[in-house]
């Protein structure tokens, strides 16, 4: 799979008179792990729903698999797993017999090997156990994962996954974001979003960031977090690091010093040629967090007094 | 994807809860037939009750009778109406369409489950009846039984016609589906489709007895329900029973156009 898996254009989604996506270009290339950050509110899932064909866009376009949604829905869906907006399931009936149903209901899903494919991703997602039990006495983590399971069952070559971790426990998430590496190394694209930056941060090789429906960065991971050209130095004796760097030092922050050159090693020998000690050394990396709080100018949810609902989601 | 939505309405308990409550109330009133021995006059209580006494034969046609009026269109609209809204509450619909089912297909498939438990439940109450009628009344093994009105049937005539009647009560119900089936669409909340259509059939019943709704009455959609004696004429009455069919057809062909119209262009955000 070569290029673009996703491409919108100016897409936009009015309820009334809130824009809860306005105008983003989406950009997802083959064997991305894509973050989609955004805070609550922000239009993740309204965007999500786009993409599977959902919700009908106010005005752009939308591509995926290089195929126009929602017109070519019934060819490029069945290559498509989507976890929308929290899992849902028949509650009367087992794990089995639900990814058995939804997968009979569309294209692609033969009868023959149904069986085989059910427990194999049901052992994926690690409800090998349990899928004889009806989901009615289900954990809100089971039943996250027999979403998963639903998204896994025809092998996609794409994932479309909007908060996949609500509702997991540390080990779940763990084991979650473990299995969309796995797949994600061979071959699977995965589009993933999430309020919740480290998750992103772990996961992510691509990152595009949400705030009020508007896209304010879509960038590689890598290049967003590229080294400054400063070097971070941890010195027990800050006082006269910065007296013998001068004007190179940006920042000092206790023991935490930034310094204007991007080679350690240089740092390093002048310090320890005066004498200063040296308790730690490094490159200076923004985190995606600066970067985010830098592009981003807000929360989502957050509506101050005056602003009236359309403001806001402006 | 009919077979999915066959096997989803026919595996869930609740179906199966609501088709015996159906048959509870024609059960109790044979009992109380049975055990009183007070039959209604002919031309009183509902249609063929007076004559199952002397006849078993007849009991499924007053036990589909007996539910007619309410507990059948009743039972009709709670399924039809949680078709579409049904699966938006619970957030299957999204997983559903993502799959991708295809909005038409989905829409088709509800319908197609929606007359295949109209179907279902009729059948099994008129065999519930049948069963019921043998074996607490008498039977008229040979020779001529009563139909209504003085009219003289076989048991061959009686069984074929009763076989009628149930495809035309079948095909009664069908404008309350297709009414809760469109409201259906429209709302993320089963309950209110159900009401929505329990509206329009009570609504209905109220102005076909009202005098001043005569204008309107041959458009009511419960108006020809009971059209259904009118096989039990000899020969059979068909005026009645063709406007019937007619009727419902008329409310089914635009209400489903409607559904149709508004369940493809709308947005799922449930
Ligand atoms: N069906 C809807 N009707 C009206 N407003 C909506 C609807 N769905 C979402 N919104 C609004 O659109 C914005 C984006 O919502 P959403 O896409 O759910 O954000 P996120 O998934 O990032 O939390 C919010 O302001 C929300 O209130
Ligand atoms: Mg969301």
């Amino acid at each position: 799979m070569n290029g673009t898996v996703i491409a919108t254009a100016g897409l936009r989604k009015a309820y009334g008179a809130v824009r809860a996506v306005d105008g983003i270009d989406l950009d997802v290339r083959a064997g991305d792990v894509y973050g989609f950050l955004g805070a609550n509110g922000s239009g993740k899932t309204t965007t999500v729903r786009m993409l599977l064909g959902l919700v009908l866009p106010t005005s752009g376009t939308v591509e995926v698999l290089g195929r126009p949604i929602p017109k070519a829905g019934r060819e490029v869906l069945p290559r498509v797993g989507a976890l929308i907006e929290g899992p849902a399931a028949y509650p009367h009936l087992s794990a089995s017999a639900n990814l058995s149903l939804m997968d009979a209901a569309g294209p692609g899903g033969a009868r023959r090997g149904r069986r085989q494919r059910i427990a194999e991703v049901l052992d994926q997602v690690g409800l090998g156990g349990v899928g004889k039990r009806q989901v009615r006495g289900f954990s809100l983590g089971m039943r996250q994962r027999l979403g998963l399971a639903g998204a896994l069952l025809r092998r996609p070559d794409l994932l479309i996954l909007d908060e996949p971790t609500n509702g997991l426990d540390p080990q779940g998430i763990h084991e979650i974001r473990t299995l969309l590496l796995d797949l994600n190394r061979t071959g699977t694209t995965v589009f993933l979003s999430s309020h919740l930056l480290a998750e992103i941060e772990q996961l992510a090789t691509r990152v595009g960031v949400l705030d009020r429906g508007r896209m304010v960065l879509q960038d590689d991971l890598a290049t967003l977090t590229a080294p400054t050209g400063a070097t971070v130095v941890r010195t027990p004796d800050p006082a006269r690091a910065v007296r013998e760097l001068g004007d190179r030092v940006l920042s000092a922050d206790g023991e935490r010093l930034v310094v204007r050159g991007s080679e350690p090693a240089e740092v390093n020998a002048v310090l320890v040629g005066a004498g200063v000690p040296v308790s730690g050394l490094a490159l200076d990396r923004p985190t995606l967090e600066d970067v985010v709080l830098a592009a981003a100018a807000g929360s989502g949810d957050r509506v101050p007094v005056g602003t009236t609902v359309s403001g806001a989601a402006a | 994807m009919i077979g999915v939505e066959l096997r989803k309405l026919f595996r869930r308990p609740r179906t199966w809860i609501t088709i015996a409550l159906l048959n509870a109330l024609p059960v109790l009133v044979a009992v109380l037939l049975k055990v009183t021995d007070l039959a209604p006059r002919p031309g009183e209580g509902p249609a063929f009750l007076s004559a199952v006494l002397t006849n078993g034969t007849l009991y499924p046609l007053a036990a589909l009778a007996i539910v007619l009026p309410l507990f059948l269109p009743i039972a009709v609209a709670v399924v039809a109406g949680d078709a579409v809204a049904g699966e938006a509450q619970g957030g299957t619909l999204r997983y559903l369409l993502a799959r991708p089912a295809g909005r038409t297909r989905l829409l088709v498939a509800k319908l197609v489950a929606v007359i295949a438990f109209v179907l279902v439940t009729v059948v099994i109450v008129a065999a519930v009846g049948y069963v019921v009628g043998t074996a607490l009344f008498e039977v008229q093994s040979l020779g001529a039984t009563t139909g209504i009105s003085g009219t003289s049937l076989t048991p061959e005539q009686v069984a074929g016609r009763t076989l009628l009647s149930i495809g035309y009560i079948t095909v009664s119900m069908l404008g309350v589906a297709a009414f809760a089936l469109f409201f259906s669409t429209l709302t993320d909340s089963p309950q209110l489709a159900t009401l929505g259509a329990l509206a329009v059939l009570i609504g209905s019943s109220l102005l076909f007895t009202l005098d001043a709704a005569s204008d309107i009455a041959p458009y009511l959609p419960t108006r020809y329900w009971l059209s259904f004696v009118d096989f039990f004429r000899e020969p059979i009455l068909w005026r009645n029973i063709t406007r019937g069919l007619g009727l419902q057809a008329v409310y089914v062909v635009v209400l489903l156009g409607a559904a149709w119209a508004n369940f493809t262009t709308k947005d799922v955000t449930s």
